[in-house]
């Protein structure tokens, strides 16, 4: 009975490969000063044309980020795939900073990358990689080159490689359905990963982007899930009594933080070892605690309650045994859905403006807030591993679409997916084993 | 001494809830079954009204079971005291037949963030059951579940859109 039962939620629900939705990405703001690259169409060895044009989509990764303005191929007065051929004076007058140049090779079952970043005043090589990839996917070996240029010429780490992973509603009112999608940070290689007739939630990726867990109602109640993305195999981690919500991993990925209803009507804050299955409870207050987030500690977790009347960001150590969080946020009736930077430097908010509600970040030493978003209705935000982007969701017209801003707010992207209201982004971490 | 205020409030509604005013509601779903078995009419029953089926009277516009939803205030989730007088009605129902079932179901609009709103809705939820319990409802026949923002009643945004959509509506079930 059990194992039918299982079979047909897996039949029912899990469809991976089934793409969704497209997504473009538009930069809606960029840096005035942003910095002039060429990056040259790659040689390739091999016979044909490669699936994936490299260097259009480094291209495409880069001025994305606001940082940087990709100089036009067909204005090129040369394109050299390896740095001895690059005559320098041909780029200068052409007023570009940086040239990437690189050659694609077939190797055994897969790719190798090589490329260089020049320096066009001091007429000199900045970086050399050779990036090998296995498999067909060489869109992947793109982002990558991507996030080395990025790293190389701005200091922080790029964020290209990674994933995104969000809800989709499509349809109206009785109808609605529900999609958990995951796709590369461009939009691009989107699969669903599951569906329902009932309400999906709070998608969260576990420290080793194998595993994501969410909130499903498909039972019409809520419970708590976590499924792996390779086999598609997921387990259901709580379904007590009345609420169960807003999951997050421990950085260590073996516990996972929820809202669970510890008597009728009071939503508190419990952490569960995923390994023993041992539930400890971390707040004891009736008002309503939740969306908990891990400070890269392992100790503190930051989450929205109303106990002072509305709701607001505490912390508490999740092992301290007792209910004496410490306020984090003062700006304002209402800040919640907390998204910490992996540094923990950085607390994003969901915060209420007399505007409406928008994205805010408070630099948790120096106290600090800036509200960086402009729309009426923004929320769900959610830090992208290298810290210096924060993914939003907004609505254009009356569906939901994906927004992402710069931590300084100065450079700010736009992810339209075609149809359907789109929620709830999640980035991926950084390190990704299961891909 | 709250309890006693509240029961005086009550004892008035309850005089009120036979003429209150009801907005038609579309029947959800799981509630088009008829559900009771108490259509048993009397023989020669003059004189004494008819006992309705429970689909008869949830879709009897004249009758307070009809209304099933319960409406509050932005990020509030004390009853207003108008819906009281809907509560009292099923709770009086639910109290005669011991062996109906509901689910109560809580709603939030879509402002602010999604899983503080699924406590909003919690919390909604609660206050109903709460009230109906303390009318004698055993709490075996009480089912909740919030929904937060996930499913409004009505699609759009402004005031009106989202006073539609802050609820708890009354699911009876098989």
């Amino acid at each position: 009975m059990r194992v039918l039962k299982f079979l047909v939620l897996l039949a029912i629900f899990s469809l991976p490969g089934v793409a969704a939705a497209e997504i473009t990405v538009q930069v809606t703001r960029g840096l005035g000063d942003a910095q002039p690259i060429a990056i040259v169409p790659f040689g390739f060895e091999g016979q044909g044309r490669p699936a994936v044009d490299v260097a259009a989509v480094v291209a495409a990764d880069l001025e994305r980020s606001g940082r940087f303005k990709p100089f036009p191929v067909s204005d090129m007065l040369e394109k050299p795939v390896r740095a001895a051929d690059v005559k320098y004076q041909n780029w200068r007058v052409l007023g570009v900073d940086y040239v990437v140049v690189g050659n694609i090779q077939v190797q055994d079952g897969g790719y190798v990358i090589q490329f260089q970043l020049l320096d066009v005043y001091r007429g000199q090589q900045l970086m050399g990689y050779s990036v090998p990839i296995r498999g067909e996917y060489l869109r992947r070996g793109a982002h990558q080159v991507a996030d080395l240029v990025y790293e190389e010429l701005t200091g922080v780490p790029g964020a290209f490689s990674t994933r995104i992973a969000f809800v989709l509603a499509t349809g109206k009112g009785e109808d609605t359905r529900y999609q958990l999608v995951v796709a590369d940070a461009d939009g691009e290689n989107q699969r669903t990963i599951l569906r329902s007739a009932r309400p999906l939630m709070s998608p969260t990726w576990s420290p080793d982007g194998r595993r994501l867990a969410y909130v499903s109602f498909e039972n019409q109640v809520a419970e708590v899930f976590v499924q792996e993305l390779a086999s598609g195999q997921r387990q259901k981690v709580s379904s007590r009594e009345g609420v169960n919500g807003a999951p997050s991993f421990s950085p260590d990925g073996r516990k996972l933080a929820m809202t669970l209803s510890s008597e009728a009507g009071n939503l508190d804050i419990w952490v569960k070892d995923l390994e023993s299955g041992e539930l400890t409870r971390v707040t004891r207050h009736p008002a309503i605690d939740t969306e908990a987030v891990w400070a890269p500690d392992g100790r503190t977790l930051f989450f929205t309650s109303d106990r002072g009347g509305a709701p607001q960001i505490y912390r508490i150590d999740w092992q301290a045994g007792n209910d004496r969080p410490e306020r984090v946020t003062f700006e304002g009736n209402y800040n919640a859905r907390p998204t910490l930077s992996p540094d923990g430097k950085l607390l994003g908010v969901l915060h209420q403006s007399n505007r409406g509600f928008n994205i805010g970040v408070l630099d948790l030493a120096r106290r600090t807030f800036n509200v960086l978003t402009e729309g009426r209705q923004d929320e769900s935000p959610s830090f992208a591993p290298n810290g210096a982007m924060i993914i939003y969701a907004t609505s254009e017209g009356n569906r939901g679409v994906l927004a992402a801003t710069s931590v300084d707010g100065r450079v700010q992207q736009r992810l339209a997916v075609q149809e359907g209201d789109v929620r709830e982004p999640s980035w991926s971490p950084a390190q990704e084993a299961g891909r | 001494m709250s309890r006693i205020k509240v029961l005086g409030v009550l004892a008035s509604l309850l005089l009120a809830a036979g003429c209150a005013s009801t907005d038609t509601q579309e029947v959800p779903e799981d509630s088009r079954e008829t559900v009771g078995t108490e259509t048993g009419r009397e023989a020669g029953g003059v004189g004494q009204p008819e006992r309705m089926s429970i689909d008869e009277r949830l879709q009897d516009p004249a009758d307070p079971l009809s209304q099933r939803v319960v409406y509050f205030e932005f990020d509030r989730s004390d009853i207003p005291r108008e819906e009281l007088a809907t509560l009292d009605a099923h709770a009086r129902f639910l109290v005669e037949n011991p062996n109906v079932r509901i689910r109560l179901e809580g709603h939030a609009d879509e402002r602010g963030s999604r899983e503080y709103n699924i406590g909003l809705g919690d919390r909604r939820a609660q206050a109903v059951r709460r009230i109906l319990l303390f009318q004698g409802v055993s709490a075996d026949q009480i089912t909740t579940v919030s929904y937060g923002e996930e499913r409004p009643a009505v699609q759009g945004q402004g005031p009106e859109v989202w006073a539609k959509n802050r609820r708890v509506e009354i699911i009876y079930l098989r």
